[in-house]
């Protein structure tokens, strides 16, 4: 990195980029092509490392026959086809039955928390728009579950969660009485509320942050002027505030949706191996099937369609969400916010 | 709603005494900013229990982590039968804590400035120059967000296992390929981020930079990334808390020299014993330096992403 830059002359520097007009400045295009690959480069290759060649490798995986016998050397495991995916979706068949039951609890979840999580956030985020005593106070307090580290955090719910000694059993049934015995929690059908919970807990507060820097962008006279011509409340935040974050949202729900449906850290902290079937979501499925039965090819089939599913839902939502902005665009201009906002 | 009453120029923080108990029309007039008396209580009511969700678990932490071990293998109480700081200091022979809080601090640390660099480099390239395949760089940066990790576990447990076997680097079981694997864990994010918040440093500054004299990494250095501190800070921030709490990897990559807190931690339950107060005291030193360094910093991040991300 440090050998391109060599001392040139100022003169070439005013000229806009790609304007190259005599044989002088030969050099300096030169490098003006190849510097922007130059600092790129560390982060290509380690994108490449990282991410792309293990996917292709896992793709290449997904066709082979790979248990623990090739383990080893895994380059000379048997070509299976597509078996290993034919297992994957034979939802008759116990592997993909389960795949499938686990697929569905993960869409459930993933909707119910990434809801919960933008609705919560919004909500604090909006409440904590003008100033009162005390609300750096509590700004700061609530980023602290997204401050902590997520194993330390699931740990802390684990022990509220548990049936003989937990404060959730203390509160419910020996306090509130509201159940009639002591219930499981992190077994059978209540991990699901469990989980869901413990990932609201977690979530929430990285929508509030992001809605939060949003909401600083909405310049103050859209408000007023908003307010003089007789808006209220409830008109300000539907007329301004929802329609000016909503970039900010299109993203933080795409976001949330992705690191949610793919979360592995807090189902499997809160369980351990062998997640309850109400709870089983994805990720630590196919960690199950791979690493419990030593069937790697089944798992990455199972990965692969994973990933399938979110490259779609992805796009879909991006084609839908960045034509709805353009048609707006294309209707209004990006200035006419203001003009929008004389209810 | 409709109670909004004409003042123009009222300064926005001029509100109603929220005390009065007086009857509605003997209330001085409000400002038309003002939120109405109904919102106020909502507001009150809903933040109130939200901060009670979001404090138990960590009142729950704080206090199990004092009280003995008698305490917390009974029926839970809100309040210790007696204070301990007994449980603070078992947990530093029940499990080697301290070397996994070594382990988890140089992972972390390493991970963290070399993202933060990387991610300089590349949001530099991306918001100051025009070149062919731009799109497709950050696209597909940005794309391996969405990368199910369990995908890539196994393929890169054999590519670096592979690598080890051909040249001598020893990635897996080391420190090194969990720092080069959580590095790119927080890479796209931090230049999404520094994209947007380059974009917004002036391109008038740097020219000026280059006119003087300066190379584009002069440029970058001495204009750029000063303005864009903020940003920066909150990038590394991000990428120290993503290396700092990640557990899938960790509990494949590593092994008894280089395990990191995030395995470490699960040495406190044994087949017949769990020592939850020693678990609550080792989560609350394992959370105190990332929430301490988070809460300092997150007026940066906030501005951060600010003028970057949500642009």
């Amino acid at each position: 990195m440090t050998t391109t830059a060599p001392a040139r002359e100022p003169a070439v520097r005013k000229d806009p980029p790609g304007a190259a007009r005599g044989p002088r400045r030969r050099p300096g295009r030169l490098r003006r092509v190849t510097l922007p690959y130059l600092l790129l480069l560390p982060a290509l290759i380690l994108e490449l490392l990282v991410h792309l060649v293990p996917m292709v490798i896992g793709v290449v995986m997904s066709f082979k026959e790979l248990t623990q016998f090739y383990i080893r050397d895994w380059g000379t495991a048997p070509w299976s086809g597509l078996d290993n995916y034919k297992v994957s979706v034979d939802f008759d068949a116990p592997v993909g039955e389960a795949l499938l039951h686990s697929f569905l609890v993960t869409v459930v979840f993933t909707l119910l928390s990434v809801a919960l999580c933008w609705l919560i956030g919004t909500a604090a985020a909006l409440c904590m728009q003008d100033t009162f005593r005390g609300r750096g106070l509590l700004r700061a307090l609530f980023l602290v579950p997204y401050a902590l580290p997520v194993y330390a955090a699931v740990i802390t719910w684990v022990f509220m969660f548990q049936h003989d000694n937990g404060l959730v059993n203390h509160v419910l049934h020996d306090q509130l009485h509201l159940t009639e015995g002591r219930s499981f929690w992190l077994i059978g059908d209540n991990s699901f509320f469990a989980l869901l919970t413990v990932s609201v807990w977690k979530g929430w507060p990285f929508a509030f942050l992001i809605v939060m820097a949003g909401l600083q962008n909405i310049p103050k006279e859209l408000y007023e002027a908003a307010a003089l011509d007789g808006a209220g409340m409830w008109q300000r935040v539907r007329r301004i505030t929802l329609p000016s974050l909503r970039p900010v949202n299109q993203v933080l729900v795409l976001v949330l949706f992705l690191w949610t449906f793919n979360d592995f850290n807090t189902p499997f902290v809160l369980f351990g191996r062998g997640a309850p079937r109400a709870a089983d979501l994805i990720s630590v499925h196919i960690y199950e099937a791979s690493f419990v039965t030593w069937n790697f090819g089944t798992g990455s089939a199972m990965s692969v369609l994973l990933l399938l599913f979110l490259l779609v839902v992805t796009g879909v939502y991006l084609a839908l969400t960045s034509r709805e902005r353009t048609g707006r665009r294309a209707r209004t201009g990006p200035r006419r916010t203001e003009e929008r906002a004389d209810v | 709603m409709s109670e909004t009453v004409r003042t123009a120029g009222a300064p926005r923080t001029a509100r109603a005494p929220r005390t009065t108990k007086a009857p509605r029309t003997a209330r001085p007039p409000r400002s038309p900013m003002a939120p109405p008396r109904a919102f106020l209580w909502t507001r009150r009511i809903f933040l109130t229990l939200l901060a009670g969700f979001v404090l138990v678990p960590v009142y729950v932490m704080v206090s199990s982590s004092l009280k003995p071990l008698a305490d917390v293998t009974g029926t839970f109480h809100w309040l210790p039968s007696e204070l301990t700081i007994r449980p603070y200091i078992d947990i530093w022979s029940t499990v080697p804590l301290a070397k996994y809080f070594v382990n988890s601090l140089i992972v972390a640390g390493a991970a963290t400035v070399c993202s933060v660099v990387i991610a300089v480099f590349s949001a530099y390239a991306v918001s100051r120059y025009s070149f062919r395949g731009k799109r497709v760089f950050t696209v597909t940066v940005l794309s391996t967000q969405m990368f199910p990790g369990i995908l890539f576990l196994l393929p890169l447990f054999l590519l670096y296992v592979n690598i080890g076997n051909a040249t001598g680097i020893a990635l897996f079981g080391s420190r090194g390929g969990l720092i080069l694997t959580y590095l790119t864990f927080s890479l796209p994010f931090s230049i999404w981020m520094l994209i947007g918040y380059f974009d917004s440093v002036p391109r008038d500054l740097d020219e000026a930079a280059l006119v003087d004299g300066c190379g584009p990494l002069g440029a970058l250095f001495r204009v750029v990334v000063p303005a864009a501190i903020p940003g920066i800070v909150a990038v590394a921030v991000y990428a120290f808390m993503t290396a700092w709490g990640e557990v899938l990897f960790a509990s494949v990559m590593t092994n008894d020299t280089t395990r990191t807190l995030a395995v470490g931690l699960q040495g406190y339950s044994t087949q017949y014993d769990v020592y939850w107060n020693q678990i609550m005291a080792a989560s609350l030193v394992v959370s105190v330096p990332v929430v301490a360094g988070f809460l300092l910093l997150q007026r940066y991040l906030v501005a951060g992403l600010t003028a970057g991300a949500v642009k």
